[in-house]
């Protein structure tokens, strides 16, 4: 019945605004069957987060006042007194986490299986983009509850963003609203979150997805091996998307249970004059960088220790924007080829970093 | 022409050459003025004979006092003989009998005083011959603490300052300094244990241990220049200075009476002296560690009061902690927690003022404060556990959620299985 219902509704539209070229880019794709397989749900369990986001994130929008004196008292609000608002904020925090995780993983399986060699440069570029923009998204959010940890957190955060020399100053103030974090910060890291960030967010995800849909999943170099007939491939749609479906259905009920049985804390409300309470730390994924700046020493050859820090993650986040491009030379006896122990030397920095700064 | 000019530089050379040395006369008596020498300071510096606890920084020497503004003497002559003449006013060390006077004749001169500090006090030389200190200096007792055995005597610091012997946090140890000495306080029969005692109080650790300047020291209670022990009466006093209503409920009892009669020391006569501790409600009641029954027995009516008291109580006690233990538990759980809090704010409002309270010996004035904090208590354990409910009904539904959401991933995995089937 339904059924029925469903495609007539397709035909009609499909009489009056001709559905080919989506019906073509929907179908057209084949996704590889190989043991590396579950890499290529990643990116789909990121966008899936990141569409948990959207829609908690408008539920929040109807209830969340930014401001100094309204910010923490809307989400205490939400979070008490609103039906299911602990479930919706819940899930949202949990879910900016997962999100960026996924990013990262998705990342990371991206560049170990090189699948962003020709023709699928824009498409890392894309994502790198979207990458950032996430971090983007969990800076300006964490602060919006306006708790104690987030307002120092932030005060740490963008203290680091005047480091850089000439730009730095100017782009803290423009950030801050002032020269300090003040109510001002807030409002305009709220618009930041909710209406320039989602119109760029926006536009780099279509363009990622538009270039995946049209250019298919990438081919590993032991499955482009292959004799024809044994590569086996299942098409993107329906297939694919039902075995995405239930990986989604998975986290979300995982997400559910985070939510219940890990609230995320909303802790005291901040207060521009109270000392810096004990454990300020940024969110887990800024974490390695964070640690990396504190162990520098003060000074390094003429620069500051926290200067050079800041260039390096710069130039080397723009570096690894270009990977597509680096071409670095084949070494037929090399166990593992330079530009993949980059990534593992990489992975491994970060996760040390992380755990250093948990645990130091 | 030439000559001319040759003559009138000469006259210019010799004017301007004149000019300048008026002027660098003039310039050389003002520096001559300005760095007047203390004589008194720069011979005995000199000579290394300066007093053992001089420093710099005392006050008198910052308010541009010097030796002589005490001592007498000459300071702009470096004659010993002049500068230490007994005609120039020179009187050298006070003996210890006359530092009090000696320091009051500043001291107790509200007109010297004003133009240093315009609003001090200038009583203390007065203040001092009341005390236990003054009155056996002028019976010519002089192993007693004066002026200087408190303030020292050239390394006076303002009350205020962390540096001062008589800085609140030092206070304690500046008095043990004869207090704490066996040999000295022998002939007073005073015990030697004060500081030891004190240090274990609850005063004593708020202060010492928790560098909290508003806990009471020794002078809070025994006065610093009119020191003296507090009598029987105005024990309750000193300490209802602090503990107002613990005072005023205890003065206006039956047993403020009978305590004056039997020659009890009113809050000390259960709670000690300078080892007092943290009250607890055992000393309430009938119980080994109680203090009423150190003079009610079973039978009479301050037993059976005291009895009451002490349930009323552990009654709320027992509500507030059971209350509070939910409060956790929602804390613990992520629920909202505020209104519960609130409710136990007032709950443990209602419990310190019932504590108070025992100090009216009325049980039911008691009571009544008690049931108050019950019903609080109550009251926020009832949000507690609907908030608890709340977190069961919710654990329940996601048990429904994924018991849903299980049977759709079953579904999918099969329909998924068969287009597999289908395809191959």
């Amino acid at each position: 019945m339904m059924k029925k219902i469903g495609s007539k509704l397709i035909d009609w539209i499909d009489e009056r605004y001709d559905l080919t070229p989506v019906r073509n880019l929907l179908l057209h794709k084949k996704v590889p069957e190989h043991r590396h397989s579950i890499w290529y749900y990643m990116g789909g369990v990121t966008l899936f987060l990141f569409l948990v986001q959207l829609f908690t994130g408008i539920l929040l929008l109807l209830y969340y006042r930014p401001g100094e004196d309204s910010a923490y008292e809307s989400v205490r609000f939400i979070v008490t007194e609103v039906k299911f608002g602990w479930l919706i904020r819940n899930v949202h925090s949990w879910s900016a986490n997962l999100l960026v995780l996924f990013a990262f993983i998705h990342m990371f399986s991206v560049f170990f299986s090189k699948a962003y060699v020709k023709p699928r440069e824009l498409t890392w570029i894309t994502g790198f983009i979207i990458l950032v923009l996430t971090l983007a998204f969990g800076f300006s959010g964490y602060l919006l509850p306006w708790n104690e940890l987030a307002f120092f957190a932030t005060k740490v955060g963008t203290d680091i963003v005047g480091v850089v020399p000439v730009i730095g100053e100017p782009l803290k103030i423009l950030l801050r609203g002032g020269e300090e974090v003040t109510g001002a910060t807030l409002s305009r890291f709220f618009g930041i979150h909710v209406a320039i960030l989602p119109a760029i967010f926006t536009f780099f995800l279509v363009m990622h997805l538009l270039f995946i849909q049209q250019q298919g999943m990438h081919e590993p170099e032991h499955f482009k091996n292959l004799p024809e007939e044994k590569k086996k491939y299942i098409p993107f749609f329906p297939d694919f998307a039902l075995k995405d479906l239930l990986l989604w259905v998975i986290v979300f009920n995982v997400l559910i249970f985070l939510a219940l049985y890990s609230p995320w804390e909303l802790g005291n409300k901040a207060q521009a004059f109270a000392s810096a309470p004990e454990g300020i730390r940024p969110e887990w994924y800024f974490m390695f960088m964070f640690q990396t700046l504190k162990l520098l020493p003060a000074h390094i050859l003429f620069l500051e220790g926290e200067l050079l820090g800041v260039l390096f993650f710069g130039v080397a986040g723009f570096v690894w924007m270009l990977v597509p491009y680096i071409k670095i030379k084949h070494r037929p006896n090399w166990k593992i080829q330079p530009l993949t122990l980059i990534g593992i030397i990489i992975v491994a920095f970060i996760v040390i970093m992380t755990v250093l700064g948990y645990i130091l | 022409m030439r000559k001319r000019f040759f003559y009138l530089s000469i006259y210019a050379i010799t004017i301007l050459f004149l000019f300048g040395f008026v002027l660098s006369e003039k310039k050389g008596d003002k520096t001559k003025q300005g760095t007047k020498v203390d004589q008194c300071f720069a011979c005995h510096k000199e000579i290394e004979n300066l007093p053992k606890d001089f420093s710099e920084n005392d006050i008198h020497r910052h308010a541009n006092l010097s030796c002589f503004s005490c001592h007498g003497g000459d300071p702009n002559s470096d004659d010993q003989d002049i500068a230490m003449s007994p005609s120039k006013g020179f009187v050298g060390t006070p003996k210890r009998k006359d530092i009090p006077k000696f320091c009051g004749k500043c001291h107790s001169n509200i007109n010297i005083m004003r133009v240093y500090q315009p609003r001090i006090a200038t009583d203390q030389v007065e203040q001092y011959y009341t005390s236990v200190h003054g009155k056996k200096l002028l019976a010519g007792d002089e192993n007693v603490a004066e002026c200087s055995s408190c303030h020292t005597a050239h390394s006076i610091l303002p009350a205020k300052d962390p540096r001062s012997s008589v800085y609140a946090l030092n206070v304690p140890n500046t008095c043990n300094k004869c207090h704490g000495n066996s040999t000295l306080m022998k002939n007073y029969n005073i015990p030697v244990n004060q500081l030891e005692e004190y240090s274990k109080s609850v005063h004593g650790i708020a202060l010492l241990k928790n560098k909290d300047i508003s806990a009471p020291a020794c002078n809070d209670c025994h006065g610093n220049h009119g020191a003296t022990p507090p009598g029987l009466k105005s024990i309750s006093h000193v300490c209802g200075t602090c503990h107002v209503s613990n005072m005023e409920y205890f003065n206006t009892t039956r047993m403020a009476k009978a305590f004056e009669e039997q020659d009890f020391h009113g809050c000390e006569q259960c709670h000690g002296n300078h080892g007092v501790q943290k009250p607890n409600d055992e000393m309430i009641g009938v119980g080994k560690d109680s203090k009423c029954i150190d003079c009610h027995t079973e039978g009479d009516k301050g037993f059976a009061v005291s009895k009451k008291i002490y349930s009323s109580l552990t009654d709320l006690k027992n509500k507030y902690d059971a209350a509070n233990a939910k409060y956790l538990e929602v804390r613990q759980k992520g629920m909202n927690d505020v209104e519960i809090g609130f409710q136990l704010q007032d709950a443990k409002q209602a419990l310190i003022q019932s504590r108070t309270l025992i100090h009216t010996f009325d049980s039911a004035k008691v009571s009544d404060k008690t049931k108050e904090g019950i019903e609080f208590s109550n009251k926020a354990s009832l949000l507690a556990q609907k908030e608890i409910d709340d977190y069961s009904t919710r654990r329940n539904g996601f048990a429904i959620a994924t018991l849903a959401f299980l049977v759709f991933v079953i579904a999918l995995y099969f329909k998924i299985k068969d287009k597999e089937k289908k395809a191959s």
